[in-house]
């Protein structure tokens, strides 16, 4: 599997994910820079976590408009699977690849624990190594993830099975205390209508290590191992 | 020269020289300075820059050792880990600043040590912080706390540097001066070290980062002073830290320092322009000229003196040979960060500033800086207190006692602050927030660093040669207690008015019982930082030098934390109980009663016993083990218990020692082990002729003192976890 790491001004978790990627396919990824306005041919484009510009107006909304992301957009149409995290996440909304928005927390602050995700949907490139309904442990660490949308949105969501994770008990149910943002139906990741597109607030790729955060997180690298090779 | 303010005896009174220093001034000058010379000796001779008071007391600190790189003098310390890496470590304080305008004041303070960190070449892998405040109580204390915590996470989180391990306290005599001593630790290759020694006559003086605005202009001289009423007037004296424009001066900087371009470097910290391109020149005995036409700013119809003054954040001064400037002008323009060439390195020993063309300044640089004021000021030394006997102390039931230690502001959980701290970035976080010593992976390699803040600040009131030497000895026992050699320390030591010689003697006190402790640890000050006149009308914060440890691991699989994770494992405690209440966190909160000598520290004792336990560690004899500090014996087991989730069935206390004092008396050199091999362990320790014991075996649900009373987990847990969440609400 190649992969291409997108990266802007103020990304900060590229070597994270790199490693994980790494980790799982064996190969290197490609790390691009935001004013490339072309991408070269790749299995998986990922838009790391970080401060993209410093993300001093709304999270992502800069970052939405550089000349890579125009690229990104075009590549995704054409079905090349993109995988956001955090401020990654956050982009791919604010370029439109994603329904819905990220609000600050409902705490108002910024938040970095351990939280538990329960795997919605266990057919995707993403998620196929995990069973459906499987808790996993990984961590999150933002201030502005707080998932919100329309009702019409949220149904759609729901009723074709976008959404990917959600924040819930390490027993698998769902309790407020167990939702670390606030998000709407304690949503912590979706997909797009074709499930070629996942964007989420957690950090799977800091959970690929035994020895730091554990390896609930591998999944999702071994997965699109598993379906891109 | 231009000449449009007489500087008259107000003047040079406002900027906070002396009349003597103000005479010497004259002598080095020879003339009537102008008003931006004299702005730049009031911040170079102020005492945050000069360290006039306590200069001749940090020369008694042992700064070498066989792994030492680079001591104390540069931007940072730096020492040998092997593999052909170092690491490069410093504290350093923002105090004043954060009290006026906490979010800033804080952000600023991690902005400034990531920069003395980067500075040095190296790329910094985890951040730390040593927080004081005042009594819950004082009606600022809250908003102060939640300032300086978003302030510290908005900094470090956005420039993406985990900030792994931290201490808060809070005492009264913190009420109108916290303290926020913000720590650093990078890695660089040891054969590419950057320093701030200007050299070659002729190569180019290049001004990167920000642009330079009014503020902060004399944050330096307001370091210095005592706070009165009108300090909070000073807000504008307080910088705005901008974490986006350090991340790609960061990530400029490495680019730039992977090319053979950079001949010196210096971070534009407390007091910008003017101490860095000072220093550099000084260092290399050589002068500067700078055109400040030509530095970039972003208001109008700035002076020389503003722009020689500003603290603005985020920039940095480069001397580079002559046509390096282009490589550097290309990277700079990648990151989209100002580069401006804005003078040269000159044969004059003279720092030479021109503004629209006209010299504004001309300073001798040597003795600027080796004439500064050095003062050896009168010191007295803190009384003997006496000690306190166990008897003579307030005795409860030791559950009861549990409960308001682990409740207590100092000992409950600081989870609601870590959690508003990225401490994960960088997927290398062995050991996270809430152990002994937080552990962070030395990529590419089977290593890792083990790094701790700690400071009791009521021993070095206590006494402080004791609390110094404590300070010292307690980071050495944390990294020890996640199986780290400790190898360099890096302190930063906070006191009152250093003019008052009851303060004086607590600072030489400390210092000097820092460094007896550091000589019999092999364990070397690399760096530091120095922060007096924490007073505010006259009351001075409790004495508190804290200390930054930083400890090497070979292999990073090997490290153990406090967590007890499975029943049916022996505990044992390592070294000598007699029981010491005195100056115990007890004796305060139990009793109400800040009194008595704190604890003795025996140094050999110290090495003996955690060289045993670091061995015990390494070779896999133990499972958990936490060092034992504030609270004692019961405090460390149960903090163990609610790390990993597992209760346990404790002895009864031996006879002799009383119930009390057993369990909350504070004695140094001390474990507590979690074991399956007891055996092994108790006979290693005899081997080592270290007093160890069985205190009791691991055990589900609940902590059980034999024949007095239990808690559950649940409880303790809603207790420890429970009072800074409700507190901040």
């Amino acid at each position: 599997m190649k992969a291409a790491v997108v990266s802007f001004p103020g990304s900060n978790r590229e070597r994270d994910i790199m490693m994980a990627l790494e980790r799982a396919s064996g190969v290197k990824p490609s790390l691009l820079w935001h004013g490339d306005a072309e991408i070269p041919d790749t299995d998986l484009i990922v838009v790391p976590g970080g401060f993209s510009y410093g993300d001093y107006l709304r999270c992502g909304a800069m970052a939405a408009h550089s000349p890579v992301m125009k690229a990104l957009k075009e590549k995704a149409a054409r079905g090349t699977p993109v995988l956001g995290v955090c401020n990654g996440f956050q982009i791919l909304v604010e370029a439109g690849l994603l329904p819905g928005a990220l609000m600050r927390n409902a705490s108002l602050k910024f938040v970095c624990r351990q939280v538990h995700l329960r795997v919605e949907d266990s057919q995707s490139l993403f998620t196929n190594a995990y069973e459906k309904g499987q808790v996993i442990r990984v961590p999150v660490a933002h201030a502005e993830g707080n998932y919100t949308a329309d009702e019409d949105t949220l149904k759609k969501l729901e009723d074709r099975g976008l959404v990917a994770f959600r924040y819930v008990a390490p027993d698998g149910s769902l309790s407020p205390e167990a939702n670390p943002n606030g998000s709407i139906r304690a949503i912590a990741g979706i997909f797009n209508d074709s499930k070629t597109v996942l964007g989420l607030m957690p950090h799977p790729e800091d959970a690929t290590d035994p020895h730091a955060g554990g390896m609930d997180g591998f999944g999702m690298f071994k997965s699109l191992v598993n379906a891109l090779h | 020269m231009i000449r449009n303010t007489k500087i008259t005896a107000e003047v040079v009174k406002e900027h906070g020289l002396t009349e003597d220093e103000y005479a010497l001034l004259l002598k080095i000058m020879d003339r009537e300075p102008t008003l931006a010379e004299l702005g730049i000796f009031s911040v170079m001779w102020s005492e945050h820059c000069s360290y006039k008071s306590s200069r001749v007391w940090l020369k008694t600190f042992p700064t070498s050792g066989p792994k030492v790189l680079q001591g104390p003098g540069e931007n940072a310390g730096a020492v040998d880990i092997g593999d052909g890496l170092a690491a490069v470590f410093k504290i350093e304080s923002h105090n004043h600043p954060s009290f006026i305008e906490p979010y800033q004041g804080a952000a600023t303070g991690v902005g400034g040590i990531l920069r003395d960190v980067f500075t040095m070449g190296a790329r910094p892998i985890a951040n730390l912080n040593a927080l004081r405040f005042g009594d819950p109580k004082h009606p600022k204390t809250k908003h102060l706390v939640s300032g300086v915590v978003a302030g510290i996470g908005g900094y470090g989180n956005c420039v993406g540097v985990p900030t792994v391990a931290g201490e808060t306290n809070f005492h009264p005599s913190y009420n109108g001066n916290i303290l926020v001593n913000a720590m650093t630790v990078g890695l660089a290759r040891a054969d590419r070290i950057f320093k701030a020694a200007a050299r070659g006559p002729g190569n180019r003086v290049l001004y990167v980062g920000a642009k330079t605005g009014r503020d902060g202009i004399h944050g330096a001289t307001m370091a210095s002073a005592e706070f009165t009423e009108e300090s909070e007037a000073k807000r504008p004296t307080v910088q705005v830290g901008d974490p986006f424009t350090e991340k790609l001066l960061l990530e400029a900087c490495l680019e730039l320092m992977a090319e053979d371009a950079i001949v010196a470097i210096q971070d534009m910290g407390a007091a910008g322009l003017t101490s860095s391109s000072v220093e550099m020149a000084a260092r290399g005995g050589l002068g500067i000229d700078l055109d400040l036409d030509r530095v970039p700013v972003r208001e109008t119809g700035m002076t020389a003196y503003e722009i020689m003054l500003s603290e603005s954040q985020e920039r940095m001064l480069l001397i580079v040979k002559p046509g390096a400037e282009k490589v550097a002008e290309r990277i700079f323009a990648k990151w989209e960060l100002d580069c401006a060439d804005i003078g040269e390195v000159t044969t004059t020993g003279h720092l030479v500033v021109s503004k629209n063309g006209k010299v504004e300044i001309d300073i001798p640089v040597a003795p600027l800086v080796d004439q500064s004021p050095l003062y050896r000021r009168p010191h007295v030394p803190s009384p003997k207190r006496p000690e306190i006997k166990a008897a003579n102390t307030k005795v409860v039931d030791p559950i009861e006692a549990l409960k308001k230690l682990m409740g207590c502001p100092d000992l409950a959980s600081k989870r609601w602050i870590w959690d508003q701290y990225d401490h994960l970035v960088g997927n290398d976080t062995i050991q996270t927030p809430g152990g002994d010593a937080a552990v962070v992976r030395v990529r590419d390699t089977r290593k890792a660093l083990a790094m701790v803040v700690d400071c009791t600040p009521r021993y070095c009131l206590a006494d402080p040669k004791t609390g110094g030497a404590q300070a010292v000895v307690e980071t050495w026992r944390n990294l020890t207690a996640v199986g780290a050699e400790p190898i360099a320390i890096t302190d930063n030591l906070n006191f009152g008015n250093p003019e008052r010689p009851e303060i004086m003697g607590q600072i030489v006190g400390c210092i000097e019982g820092m460094g007896e402790a550091c000589r019999a640890l092999d364990y070397p000050v690399i760096s530091g930082n120095v922060s007096l006149y924490n007073e505010t009308n006259g009351q001075a914060i409790l004495p508190t030098p804290v200390v930054g440890g930083v400890g090497l691991l070979d292999e990073y699989t090997q490290t153990v934390g406090i967590g007890l994770r499975e029943p049916g494992r022996a505990l044992v405690l390592i070294g000598e109980t007699k029981g010491w209440l005195g100056a115990s966190l007890y004796l305060r909160e139990i009793a109400g009663w800040e009194e008595g000598a704190p604890p003795p520290i025996d140094l050999k004792r110290e090495r003996k016993t955690g060289d045993l336990v670091r061995s015990l560690i390494r070779t896999g004899k133990v499972a958990a083990c936490h060092d034992l500090s504030d609270g004692g014996l019961l405090v460390a087991i149960a903090e163990m218990a609610l790390a990993g989730g597992t209760g346990a069935m404790l002895a009864a206390p031996p006879k002799g020692i009383p119930a009390h004092a057993w369990w909350f008396g504070e004695d140094q050199a001390r474990y507590v082990v979690g074991t399956s091999n007891a055996e092994a362990v108790l006979a290693a320790a005899k081997a080592a002729g270290v007093p160890a014991r069985i205190v009791g075996e691991t055990a589900a649900g609940s902590l059980t003192l034999a024949g007095g009373g239990a808690i559950s987990l649940g409880e303790l847990r809603a207790i420890h976890e429970g009072w800074l969440p409700k507190y901040m609400s």
